[in-house]
């Protein structure tokens, strides 16, 4: 018994998320934050997670850590960690898996770190929720991982106090602490967003470095398709709430069968478009409030039909290809 | 550090002058007390001879000077009164207030903290919304009327506390102290709850405040999100931080509970201050009106460094190095 479950966890993906909802219940209505979410990530894989502000990026983060505060709610679907459904887990469960297999990190490094408590407190105490070790080895752990992720002479900046740290020291602390217990997944929200790009890209190769030698899946949520097109092995793309385009990052990023997707990369700027205008998607992000009926994207398409009043499925229109479209590019695939 | 103290006690020397000329002046406008004090049927040499004697025959500005001067040698005059020296008569009177006021703000604390920290958590429970409520009340009613309250339910009806007086008293550290004795405490208890009352409320509604606050914070859901225990979450990561203001705002409060015990002290017939600054308002008294005045403005600026210095070890950020 304990072998064949041992077996289906190595033959699971860390983290299989299927038709995730989860909704904001406010006065103003209910706010369908992200509505229909699935994607896949393997052991030791990176999957981006792309979409505008707004698209729900962030709250499928917290749906997986089950930190969504009320008045929001995951409603439906399954978040499946190394084969088990998450959403049946009680709270205490939760969080002896939080910090300890399935770590994250935060978009703003300048508020994540709490100011009173020394960096050395907020290490320890890290270490000691999971495991029962004494401090001065919680201590030692706590000194190797800040030198893990860079930081010069651990041992008095254990001492510090988080505004004796800059930005991209603070959230390099922020990794250490999500890599103490060598998580199995860690989720990492925007984190070098706030940045510098010199730091940006310092980090962005330590991270893929650790995910390689421990074997860590991660979902990096970002709005910035560079960073994912260096870093990830995966895309998913988000647009209103849902996953609209699923795939490898290569074959997404070169030739894509979304019309968002393809507008999105569009609008990135590049040398060999220098001179001509950048191209915009027309309109803008519908009001989660009240998203129109049938596909999201269609008041924006320019590829809309008549038959698009119906809401796509996310369909396998390529092996390993999946895209939430009736009418996807595939005559650009074709012609490659 | 020392530099710092040291031009924080420069700055304090300041308003202490300042301060100085100010009640001088004020109490010279409030009335002649040669009129209260010296019996109508005088003839005209004996009341000039007392005016001489009391110095009140000199220009104001020359009765200051002479004031100044007495006071730099710590001799803030005598009372009219008591013919006692004014410094003397309210130093044996403050530690009762001392108590009184300090009794107040640690049942503040010790009531405000853990209901506040509640009303906070659970914001939208019943008993938030009691807890709320009844701090709006707190916050209204007024002090003499809710003493008097106090005296018809538990003293008269119900017999439980004595209404008037410190009751039996020990020594320690060369002070009179009530809360040692059984007798003490039951009489501190009810003058020392009317005066919490609106600090109670000022406390919960501070810590509420604070916590709904500081609970939306990132740091917060990263500590949750490192799977710390909700108590350690609580009571660490958001306890400290809420800390900071309640400690600011009942340490500069204290300077305020001992001015304004004058009230509470008057019901219960406390033997403090602010019953004798009453009596001596009301005989014009002047050193020691002068004399309690300059001492409330020391215990002020007293207290708000003594909160400027908690709050550098509270908070990391701020240090007071002069660099």
């Amino acid at each position: 018994m304990a072998e064949t479950t041992t077996a289906a966890t190595a033959a699971a993906p860390t983290l299989e998320v299927r038709n995730l909802q989860t909704h904001f219940f406010t006065r103003a209505g209910v706010v369908r934050a992200v509505d229909d979410v699935s994607f896949t990530i393997g052991r030791g894989k990176v999957l981006g997670l792309v979409g505008e502000s707004g698209s729900g990026k962030t709250v499928t983060g917290f749906s997986i850590m089950k930190l969504v505060d009320p008045p929001g709610r995951i409603v439906g679907g399954s978040i499946l960690f190394q084969g088990k459904d998450l959403a049946t887990r009680s709270e205490e469960e939760m969080r002896n898996l939080r910090g300890n297999r399935i770590a994250m990190i935060f978009q703003d490094p300048m508020m994540t770190l709490n100011p009173v408590l020394r960096i050395d407190t907020q290490m320890i105490e890290t270490v000691q929720a999971h495991e029962k070790v004494s401090e001065a080895d919680a201590r030692a752990r706590a000194r190797d991982a800040l030198g893990m992720v860079g930081i010069p002479s651990p041992d008095e900046r254990l001492k510090s106090y988080p505004h004796q740290f800059s930005g991209g020291m603070r959230q390099r602390v922020a990794i250490a602490i999500a890599l103490l217990h060598r998580p199995d997944l860690i989720v990492a929200d925007e984190p070098t967003t706030a940045l510098d790009v010199t730091i940006q890209g310092q980090i962005l190769a330590e991270v893929q470095k650790l995910c390689a030698t421990t074997g860590t899946a991660m979902l990096w949520i970002t709005h910035d398709l560079s960073v994912v097109a260096g870093l990830a092995d995966d895309i998913a793309v988000m647009y209103a709430g849902r996953v609209v385009e699923f795939g490898d990052v290569g074959e997404v990023l070169d030739k894509p069968l979304h019309p968002y997707t393809h507008g999105l990369i569009g609008s990135v700027p590049s040398r060999n478009k220098r001179g001509e205008p950048l191209r915009q998607i027309p309109g803008m992000t519908p009001s989660l409030l009240n998203l129109p009926e049938g596909c999201s994207f269609r008041a924006r398409c320019p590829r809309a039909a008549a038959d698009c009043i119906v809401m796509p499925e996310l369909h396998p229109w390529l092996p390993q290809r999946l895209a939430r479209c009736h009418h996807p590019h595939l005559e650009e695939v074709a012609a490659a | 550090m020392s530099v710092y103290l040291l031009r924080r006690l420069i700055q304090a020397a300041g308003v202490v002058l300042a301060m100085s000329i100010i009640v001088f002046i004020g109490v010279f406008a409030i009335g002649d007390p040669v009129e209260i004090l010296i019996s109508p049927d005088a003839d005209q040499i004996e009341r000039e001879r007392a005016v001489a004697a009391l110095g009140l025959d000199l220009p104001l500005w020359q009765q200051y000077l002479v004031f100044l001067g007495k006071a730099v040698q710590g001799d803030l005059g005598r009372s009219f009164v008591f013919n006692e020296p004014a410094l003397q008569l309210i130093l044996q009177r403050m530690p009762a207030t001392l108590e009184l006021a300090l009794a107040a703000t640690v049942g503040a604390i010790i009531i405000g903290l853990p209901l506040g920290l509640y009303a906070g958590l659970k914001p939208n429970s019943l008993g938030s919304k009691a807890i709320m409520a009844g701090s709006i009340l707190g916050f209204s009613l007024p002090t003499f009327w809710v003493g008097l309250m106090l005296i018809m339910i538990f003293a008269v009806q119900l017999g439980w506390l004595p209404s008037t007086g410190r009751g039996e008293t020990r020594e320690l550290l060369g002070l009179r102290w009530s809360f040692l004795t059984a007798d003490g405490l039951s009489h501190l208890v009810m003058p020392a709850l009317n005066l919490a009352l609106f600090k109670i409320s000022l406390v919960i509604r501070l810590t509420r405040a604070g916590v709904r606050e500081t609970m939306l914070m990132d740091y917060v859901k990263f500590a949750r999100a490192k799977g710390l225990s909700p108590f350690r979450v609580t009571f660490v990561h958001v306890f400290k931080n809420i800390l900071i203001p309640v400690i600011t705002v009942t340490g500069l409060e204290f300077g305020s509970t001992i001015a304004f015990s004058v009230v509470t002290e008057s019901i219960f017939a406390w033997p403090g201050m602010g019953k004798l600054i009453i009596d001596s308002i009301n005989v014009l008294d002047r050193p020691v009106i002068v004399a309690y005045l300059m001492i409330i403005v020391l215990m002020f600026i007293t207290i708000n460094l003594v909160v400027d210095l908690m709050y550098s070890v509270l908070d990391p950020r701020v240090r007071l190095d002069s660099k």
